[in-house]
């Protein structure tokens, strides 16, 4: 197969756009004359009850033609994905800083600003409850538990050589997407609507508008031509602005346009969630670990959203990349009168993970052994060592493979030793090292999810439309889908065109999400191309004579197995199918085989494969300041056969260093009213160019073709996110330089210069 | 309660009516459907919506319309010539610097002030241009590798138009 583009380097299908400024997001797309813009009017209270609330003042606003309250909604008051227990307007009660109370429909954002101000919205506080501990504290949970258990931990832990036990916490994390929410609403015949969404999810979003405004789902139709980004943050939250717009469409009858500012993207949507545990662990003196029993909350904020799923998610992760005898892990979401957390690259499996690791850290630290070799010793392997706390069991790791590989690669045992020697001589300046493994569950773990559809249309001349349910936010989903279709019908990338995402080509999709974009769209797309080239082989058959199974299709061209004789253009191919009454359009379909999970025994297989990574880093502290930068770091990741690899590799970079964020920089503080004060750039700081490693160095394993999957590749999107907790490690070891020989490290995260600061001064 | 305003784009003279609060960005997305310059944080801290004014990097976000009055202004739209691409352009492009796009315009403005100033950046010089522009999706690492590559490209440009391409 000389001339396939599959598993090559690709520019990205939108490049030529982007690097003349005529790619369109959202709000750049061109609105008719007399589009309307929406604004929310945000709770400015975290927890009250609402006695008044009137709008007659805000709709005599000179501009303003509709300012609209539950009240207003002709539907269901309801944009929940899962629990139906969050009103897109407020009903009753607000339930935290920023919750939509109203929406203005206005000529001008200036228009809307005056008239939010103008409603007069009278309000009795309530007892609100801020953050995570002290909603654990407080009881305040919602939803069921989650538990999984194995052998008699207790005991093991009791027996254990080397008993830790504590708390830790990981921070939330606003996605930080550039482009921030958005939608354009716009009216059709028949009261129909067609929505333009910034949305991971247009499917749902169909849904939740149709059930607001009472509509069956076929009056709605959504389109998704890009996202500035989305990170998991517009997996469900897309929804309730894009709902809020067709509520304006609704009202007024014209077009409504709603995009959000930094500030009200930052205020009133939903974060990755806070998660509080609490620890026992015990192990041998080899480093081995006998039992672990963990009990974490996940801070929900005042509404489920897909708390459950992530929650679910951090469980199954608990584990990262190691077997572990015996355990005891809990589960549940707690309620704050915070806003609704909600999907972030990582879906709780981070924050589990972060678990694991600090156990890790802390045993290797007590036993005076390289964190790297404790993690070794852990990896899954051979029976009975292969079995997940939930049973699935784990073939044919590649945790081990890719360790080995990589200390040599990364040089890491000389480093190491030079870190040692550097450290012993520099008083201000002392260095870490550390190797991270990653272990992440691939498939949405709610099994019915795992579902995608395809629908490709080859026209007269040759030239493919190929349109597919996932959707493009940077990840270059488009750019391997059309790989995909490229390679089955044997043409050139250029002669396929990959449509924006529309309910009204494929119905009922699954969110792009849980890294399964190219998994599940890339198999469906790939059966509708065979499809289509099947009926075109027997075309070219005829007019080749040969039987449809001697023809190849390949760079453009059709001719005989061999290559001897006629080679004929894929479009003379297409044109002779039209002339013969062929059609030309397929769908294709794809749900991932022996999926199934009992979330009340704790038990099943939730995860069709496992993607492996690992990351060695190096980092460099000040010890008078706490001021650290990574130094370098070195990246060997499984993406099995890469469908396209300049992709994957940027997918890696980006994911580390967001995770590198997460870990070191990006800080959300919230004040004792509730309110979020780092909601902008200016006080929430992500990572810039100087924080990425100078020398980082990201390498694809080989010979890793997974079995199953299309083309034998592996999702990417979420797994190298984690390869940052590996900062972590390499600080405590820098850190661990000094501080007495055998004094614990007590390092928080996000490790910012003032937690490196305290930990460096012992406090 | 609008200001006339002649504006100088991408070489093209233009009057627009705007309101005086407005932003050089607003004009041009809202007026002139410019819209290649984005609006990431709307108060100079994400570099989305960075323009030239004359010849130099701007953040439009926070210049007022009526300030941007007789200087000429340079977009993401008006990086190439005569259909012909800036070397900016043909670097990010190679690169695959992009993943979402949404930065990129700003970063490549940056890139372009840069390689005006100092034909022949250091690697210093280039982190210090771009330390204003965020970008959430890729790390930076090849975006980094595409300025490179621009300077590259428009060293090679320059030296073509001296006829000193020879050899």
């Amino acid at each position: 197969m000389s001339r396939t583009p599959l598993h090559r380097p690709s520019p990205h299908e939108s490049a030529l756009g982007h690097v003349t400024g005529r790619a369109r997001y959202v709000d750049d797309l061109d609105a008719p004359p007399g589009t309307l813009v929406a604004q929310v009017v945000p709770s400015p209270v975290a927890h009250a009850r609402i006695t008044r609330l009137d709008v007659t003042a805000a709709r005599a606003v000179p501009g303003v033609h509709a300012v609209l309250t539950a009240a207003d909604i002709p539907g269901v008051n309801d944009i929940a994905p899962v629990a139906h227990d969050e009103p897109l307007l407020a009903e009753g009660e607000v339930h935290c800083v920023g919750q939509a109370v109203a929406v203005v429909v206005a000529e001008s954002y200036a228009a809307c600003r005056a008239a939010a101000k103008a409603v007069v919205l009278e309000l009795e506080p309530l007892p609100a409850i801020l953050d995570l501990e002290a909603a654990v504290a407080a009881g305040s949970v919602q939803g069921d538990l989650h538990e999984m258990r194995r052998g008699d931990v207790d005991a093991a832990l009791a027996s254990a050589p080397v008993r830790l036990s504590g708390t830790y916490r990981t921070p939330g994390q606003d996605h930080f997407y550039l482009e921030t929410h958005a939608a354009l609403a716009l009216p059709e015949e028949d009261g129909a609507l067609f929505i333009h969404s910034s949305s991971q999810h247009p499917s749902e979003v169909q849904a939740k508008v149709a059930e607001v405004l009472g509509l069956p789902r076929r009056m709605v139709r959504v389109q998704v031509t890009r996202m500035g980004g989305g990170f998991g943050g517009k997996e469900t939250q897309g929804a309730h602005f894009a709902a809020l717009a067709a509520l304006g469409v609704r009202a007024t009858g014209r077009p409504v346009r709603i995009w959000l500012n930094r500030d009200q993207d930052m205020t009133q949507t939903g974060k990755r969630h806070p998660f509080y545990s609490e620890y026992e662990a015990g192990f041998d003196e080899a480093g081995h670990i006998l039992g672990f029993k963990v009990k974490t909350w996940a801070d929900g904020g005042w509404s489920m959203d897909l708390s459950k799923a992530i929650l679910d998610r951090c469980l199954f992760h608990l584990d990262n990349a190691y077997y572990i005898p015996s355990l005891y892990f809990f589960g549940q979401v707690a309620r704050t009168n915070t806003p609704s957390n909600t999907a972030f690259r990582g879906f709780g499996g981070p924050q589990g993970m972060a678990v694991v690791e600090e156990v890790m850290n802390r045993a290797a630290e007590r036993l005076g052994l390289d964190p790297a070799e404790v993690r070794r010793r852990n990896y899954y392997g051979d029976a009975p060592r292969d079995r997940t706390p939930y049973d699935q069991v784990v073939e044919a790791s590649r945790s081990a493979r890719i360790h080995a590989e990589l200390l040599e690669t990364s040089d890491y045992e000389v480093r190491r030793a030079e870190i040692e020697a550097f450290n012993a001589s520099s008083r201000v300046m002392k260095r870490g090292i550390a190797l991270q493994p990653v272990k992440f569950g691939i498939s949405f773990t709610h099994s019915v999810l795992n579902q995608a559809g395809a629908l490709v249309l080859i026209y007269a001349d040759g030239s493919v439309q190929v349109n597919h349910g996932g959707t493009e936010m940077g990840q270059g989903l488009h750019t391997k889908m059309r790989t995909v279709a490229a390679h089955a019908l044997g043409v050139l990338p250029e002669a396929i065109r990959v449509m924006a995402t529309a309910t009204d080509k494929v119905p009922n999709t699954s969110a792009t999400a849980a890294s399964s974009g190219a998994d599940l769209n890339g198999a469906a797309v790939k059966q509708a191309c065979e499809t289509l080239r099947g009926r075109l082989a027997e075309v070219a058959g005829t007019t080749l004579g040969v039987p449809p199974a001697e023809v190849v299709f390949e760079g453009g061209e059709v001719f005989a197995r061999g290559g001897a004789g006629r080679k004929l253009a894929f479009g003379e191919v297409t044109q002779a199918a039209y002339l013969a009454q062929v059609s030309l359009s397929a769908t294709g379909f794809y749900r991932t085989p022996d999926i199934r999970y009992d979330a009340k025994a704790g038990k099943g297989k939730p995860f069709h494969y496992y993607a492996y990574g690992a990351a060695v880093v190096e980092v460099e502290v000040n010890g008078l300041t706490g001021e650290h930068r990574v130094r370098r770091v070195d990246i060997l990741h499984d993406v099995g056969d890469s469908l396209v690899p300049t992709i994957d590799r940027g997918q890696i970079e980006g994911a580390f260093i967001q995770g590198l964020g997460w870990l070191t920089c990006e800080e959300l503080v919230t004040d004792a009213q509730g309110r979020l004060r780092t909601h902008s750039p200016d006080t929430y700081k992500i990572p810039a160019l100087g924080e990425a490693p100078p020398d980082f160095r990201v390498a694809l394993l080989t010979g890793a073709t997974q079995h199953d999957v299309v083309h034998g590749s592996k999702a990417v999107g979420e797994p190298p996110f984690m390869l940052a907790l590996g900062v972590v490690t390499a600080l405590r070891h820098a850190v661990a330089a000094f501080l007495p020989a055998g004094a614990e490290v007590g390092l928080k995260v996000p490790a910012t210069p003032e937690a490196v600061l305290r930990a460096v001064m012992g406090a | 309660m609008k200001v006339v305003l002649p504006l100088k784009v991408n070489g093209d003279d233009y009057e627009v009516a705007v309101p005086p609060h407005w932003t050089l960005l607003e004009a041009l997305r809202y007026e002139l459907r410019l819209t290649g310059s984005k609006q990431g944080c709307d108060k100079g801290d994400c570099g989305a919506c960075t323009v030239l004014v004359d010849g130099k990097p701007v953040l439009a976000c926070l210049t007022l319309a009526v300030a941007a009055r007789g200087k000429a202004i340079t977009t993401i739209e008006g990086l190439a010539h005569r259909g012909k691409m800036d070397p900016v352009q043909d670097a990010f492009d190679e690169s695959g610097a992009l993943q979402c796009g949404f930065c990129q315009s700003g970063m490549m403005m940056s890139a372009k002030a840069l390689l005006n100033e100092r034909p022949d950046p250091t690697e210093e010089e280039m982190r210090l241009a771009l330390s204003g522009n965020l970008c959430r999706c890729t790390g930076y690492t090849k975006i980094f590798d595409a300025v490179r590559r621009a300077a590259q490209l428009q060293a090679e440009a320059r030296r073509v138009a001296l006829g000193q391409d020879e050899g």
